[in-house]
This record gives C-alpha cells, sequence and structure tokens, in this order.
C-alpha cells in the first residue's frame, strides 16, 4: 500500500500521466479535422483533460490537508454547477458569446493564480521566486486580465448588453499606449525587486484589465469573432506562462497549442475578411471618420429599391432551378434555421434544387451558419462554401439572402473606394435574380451600404426572417 | 525543469498546434475554436497546484475563484463544443465524405 501510494505520488509516473493528456488533446484537436470524427475528437481531449487533473491531485502537496481538500471540492463544484447549465442552456445562436465568455474566465483564472503567487512568494520574501518564474508569473497576470476584461466586453457586446457599434473615446489610442506602459513598466519594476501588492494588484491587474476594455470597445461587432479568437489565443499564451512558472510540463504544452491554434484561427478570418489584425485592434470598422465618405461615392448611380411579397417570392423559387441560399447573421438573430429547412424542403419537393453558399465569415464565427444549418438537419453536403459555389452562381436562377449583407456586397469587387474593397465575396449578383430578406433597410454589421439592394434585378421582403421565410414556405406548398 | 527546456517545449508545441490546426476545415472552426477554449482551462491545474500551498483568506478565495472559473472554462468549454458538433448529423455526413474521396 505505502508502496504504491509512493508510486503514484512518484513525480515520473505524474509526468508520464501529462504525457498521455497532452497526447489526447493532440489527438482530439486532429479529430476535429471531419465532421464524423470531431464528436469523438472533443471527447478524447475531455478525456486528456481529466487526466491531467487527476495526476495534478496525485503529486505530492497538492493536498496537504483536509482544508485544502474542501477548498478544491469548494471551487469545482461551483464551477461545475455554473458551467453545465451554462452550456447545456445556451442557445445555437449564442454560441459566439459563449465562448467568449469561456475563454473570459479562463484568463481571469491565469491572472488570479498569478496574485496568489505574487502573495505567496512576496510578503515572506525569503528570495525563493527566481526571475524564471516571476518573469512569466508577471506575463500572465498582464495577458490574462486583458483577456478577462477584453472577453467580458466581447461578450456584453456580441449580448448586446453594450452596442455593438465601435465606441470611441478621445485620444484612446494615446492612453492604450500608456496603459500598457503602466503595466509592464509595473512588471520591470516588480520583476527588479520593489515588493508592493498594490503595485502589483493596480499596476497590472487593474491597468491591463483596464487596457482590455479599453482594446475591446471601440471595435465593431463585425470583428469581434476575430477578438474572441485572439483573445483565445492569448489565454491560451498565459497559460503556458503559468505553466513555465510553476514548472508545469500539461500547461505549457496544452496552453501552447491553444496560443498556436487561436493565432491561426485569427489570421484565418482575418485574411478572409481582407483585413490585416492590426487594423482590427487598432479599431477599424466603422471608427473612422473616412467611412461615409467612402461609401458616398455609389450615391449617384443608385436606383430604386424593389420590394416585393412573400406570395411572389414563393412563385420565383418554386419555377427556378436552381436557388442558393446565402445565411448571414439575420437568419441566426431570427432562429430562422428551422423555417429554412422547412421552406427548402417544399422546394426540393418541387424538383428544385437547392444549395446553401456558406461565406467563411458569415455570421459572427466562421463556421457559425453549418453549425446553425446542421442544428436544423440539412444536410451536409448542401452546404457549399466560398470557392466551390461561386462558379455556380452564373447558371443560378434565384439566390437567396437571409440575413447577410457585407457578405454579398458587390463594392468589395468593383468600388476600389469601398472600405472592404478586395474582401473576397459571395457573388450573388451574378445570378439571374436576388431576394433580400432583411428587416430594414439599415446598413450591415460593418456599417457599409450595399450597392446590391439597388440592383434592378434585387427584390427586397422586409421583415423578420423567420417569419418571412415562413411565409414563403406556406405558399409554395399552396402552389 | 530549467528554462531553455521548457522554451523548446513550447516552440516544438506551437509547431504541432500550427500542424495539427491547418487541417481543420472551414465549417469546423467555431467547434474548435470552442475546443481549445475549453483545453485552455488547464490553467485549472495551476490553481490545484498552488491553493495548497498558500495561507491566507484572501490568498485561498482567489485560488477557489480561479479553480471555479478554470471548472467553468473546462466542464462549459467541452460541453458546448460537444453539444454543437452532436448537431453535423452523421448519416448526409458520410455520403459527403463518400463523394469527396470518390472525387479525389
Amino acid at each position: 500500500m505505502v508502496l504504491a501510494t509512493s508510486f503514484l505520488q512518484d513525480n515520473n509516473f505524474i509526468d508520464a500521466l501529462y504525457i498521455l493528456a497532452v497526447i489526447l488533446f493532440i489527438l482530439g484537436l486532429r479529430g476535429l479535422s471531419g465532421p464524423q470524427s470531431a464528436v469523438r475528437g472533443n471527447k478524447i481531449a475531455a478525456v486528456g483533460m481529466a487526466i491531467a487533473v487527476a495526476a495534478t491531485l496525485l503529486k505530492k502537496g497538492v493536498l496537504p490537508d483536509g482544508e485544502t481538500l474542501l477548498l478544491i471540492v469548494v471551487g469545482i463544484a461551483i464551477g461545475t454547477a455554473i458551467g453545465i447549465p451554462a452550456a447545456l442552456r445556451v442557445k445555437m445562436t449564442q454560441i459566439p458569446q459563449m465562448v467568449a465568455l469561456f475563454n473570459g474566465v479562463g484568463g481571469g483564472a491565469v491572472a488570479l493564480i498569478a496574485w496568489a503567487e505574487y502573495r505567496r512568494r512576496f510578503p515572506g520574501a525569503d528570495g525563493d521566486w527566481t526571475l524564471k518564474a516571476e518573469i512569466p508569473s508577471l506575463f500572465a497576470a498582464i495577458i490574462g486580465s486583458i483577456s478577462f476584461w477584453g472577453s467580458n466586453i466581447a461578450f456584453a457586446k456580441l449580448q448586446e448588453i453594450l452596442p455593438g457599434k465601435p465606441i470611441k473615446l478621445p485620444g484612446q489610442q494615446l492612453l492604450n499606449l500608456l496603459l500598457l506602459v503602466v503595466a509592464v513598466g509595473s512588471a520591470i519594476a516588480l520583476a527588479a525587486g520593489v515588493h508592493s501588492q498594490a503595485l502589483f494588484v493596480l499596476g497590472i491587474l487593474v491597468a491591463a484589465g483596464v487596457l482590455g476594455n479599453m482594446v475591446v470597445l471601440p471595435i465593431g461587432g463585425a470583428d469581434m469573432p476575430v477578438v474572441i479568437s485572439l483573445l483565445n489565443a492569448f489565454t491560451g499564451l498565459s497559460a503556458a506562462a503559468a505553466g513555465i512558472a510553476l514548472d508545469n510540463f500539461a500547461l505549457i504544452v496544452a496552453g501552447t497549442i491553444v496560443g498556436a491554434s487561436g493565432s491561426i484561427l485569427t489570421n484565418l478570418m482575418a485574411v478572409a475578411m481582407n483585413r490585416s489584425v492590426p487594423s482590427i485592434i487598432a479599431g477599424g470598422f466603422g471608427g473612422g471618420g473616412e467611412l461615409p465618405a467612402a461609401a458616398g461615392g455609389g450615391d449617384a448611380d443608385r436606383g430604386p429599391v424593389r420590394s416585393t411579397s412573400a406570395q411572389d417570392v414563393a412563385i420565383q423559387l418554386s419555377y427556378a432551378r436552381q436557388v442558393v441560399v446565402v445565411p448571414g447573421y439575420g437568419m441566426a438573430v431570427a432562429q430562422a434555421q428551422h423555417a429554412v429547412r422547412e421552406l427548402s424542403r417544399a422546394l426540393e419537393s418541387k424538383g428544385v434544387e437547392v444549395r446553401f453558399a456558406i461565406h467563411p465569415v458569415a455570421g459572427r464565427m466562421p463556421g457559425h451558419m453549418n453549425v446553425l444549418l446542421a442544428e436544423a438537419d440539412v444536410p451536409y453536403d448542401q452546404l457549399k462554401e466560398m470557392d466551390e459555389i461561386n462558379p455556380e452562381f452564373g447558371r443560378t436562377d434565384v439566390s437567396l439572402i437571409i440575413g447577410a449583407n457585407d457578405v454579398t456586397n458587390p463594392a468589395a469587387n468593383n468600388d476600389p473606394g469601398s472600405p472592404i474593397y478586395g474582401m473576397p465575396i459571395l457573388e450573388v449578383n451574378r445570378s439571374s435574380s436576388v431576394i433580400v430578406l432583411k428587416r430594414s433597410m439599415s446598413s450591415g454589421f460593418a456599417g457599409i451600404d450595399n450597392p446590391l439592394f439597388y440592383d434592378p434585378k434585387t427584390a427586397m421582403l422586409f421583415g423578420d426572417a423567420r417569419a418571412s421565410v415562413s411565409a414563403i414556405t406556406s405558399e409554395v406548398q399552396s402552389l | 525543469m530549467n528554462l531553455v527546456t521548457e522554451i523548446g517545449i513550447l516552440v516544438l508545441a506551437a509547431f504541432v498546434g500550427f500542424e495539427v490546426i491547418s487541417k481543420v476545415p472551414n465549417t469546423l472552426h467555431t467547434p474548435l475554436m470552442s475546443g481549445t477554449n475549453a483545453i485552455h482551462g488547464i490553467v485549472l491545474l495551476g490553481g490545484l497546484l498552488v491553493i495548497g500551498e498558500s495561507s491566507g483568506f484572501l490568498s485561498k478565495l482567489l485560488l477557489v475563484i480561479a479553480i471555479a472559473f478554470g471548472t467553468i472554462n473546462v466542464i462549459g468549454g467541452f460541453l458546448v463544443t460537444d453539444r454543437m458538433l452532436g448537431m453535423f448529423k452523421r448519416k448526409p455526413v458520410v455520403r459527403a465524405d463518400a463523394e469527396r474521396e470518390a472525387g479525389s
């Protein structure tokens, strides 16, 4: 028994468990490369996490007394009691903000651990906190704090607690720079030997926290997925830094993998929007005064907007050979994915070929539309990615745009003055006719006017996306 | 572990991260973001490692909150990812994959 216990507590055994956990993380992520293996991949990664947690609890000194055990149980119980219902209740349309929130608490955990480490190491100041442990801790505190507060703002914007439009303050860039200088300066002072908990809390946690708020506030809602992805990478990196500080192999590897993947995703998304990450962080779209002027160029040749009725749309769709549906965030907001599925079934029963064109950044997260349509049982092979569907538009009879806007804006192709010029779009304007379901004529999330709406072959059907789609469906069925 | 070893591990892990993630198709980016999000909940380990050695009410409180946060991150993250992925229905998926394989 004693032998068994000492074996279980052996650091080599624990490190072996960590290696196993890390292997499971990597296998799990690799499973995410296909929809078939993805469910299992996620479970494999979860098993890896359970092993990592169990290994840590076995480690000698982690559970010195009953009080510690009790505190750990309380912490995990609170986390479970909040995490499970939150994850089970969230609507699929709200996934982006949920990810932001989960990301934020991760960053918050890193910052709090760094603070506790500071308190443990410094008041006694017995000199056992080496710079090798201290510098990564300070780094983790700064990044974790930025990530926590930044993610909360991202959540609030997506949940529409805060307005999605960019919030600008005068002198913001300068203030951000100042806050960064304060945080880094405080870190340097602490590392150089200044002992002050006030400096740690105010100079690092508070300054970085305010910085996190200030950086995300001016960013428009359209760019929010990129921001969440970036903050996700940040939290990963801060976890890796905490791993170096605590000499923990699992934290270093898992944190770095997340940091690397988050960076890739951030970059992929930015490329899909034809934007650079720095310009997004600088508070791009809708942030600068030059936008209205740039969009104004198209005013002269703008025709009238043609609005249509559900009945007309139904006739047009029913007698089409090929219909391409372009879903966007409007579909998500209206919870219209099931209604859309009904419509596509009704059309298919009339022999119409229905395809779904998914722009890489449709919705507020890449893949967001796929998740929603999958939820509504739309077969996976009807969902086409941009490169696959764009050549098809030439022989498409009707493009049905449901709550999408910027991703169909032809200005991206032919108006060099447009702020989104160069962004790859779904070329719906090449199809014979276009129907746009939209709540009103207001501009898209990016705040840019869309000349597509004034195209003579475009008809607009105003109203809530779900109500409109249901109305069209019943008209189609009664034909 | 010494710092250089740890930086070595970090660099190699970054390459693994890049390699593994580059293969993920666009359609699965949201579950991927959510899944990696769950994995950085590994900071939970940090809280577990430190709490036993800490003393004082404030330190313990900070760490209990950190452990709760980490748990939310882990459990919430994996569950949400699982729910999302569960919606990618199996049957049509098999067909789509078979077509893709036949095409390539």
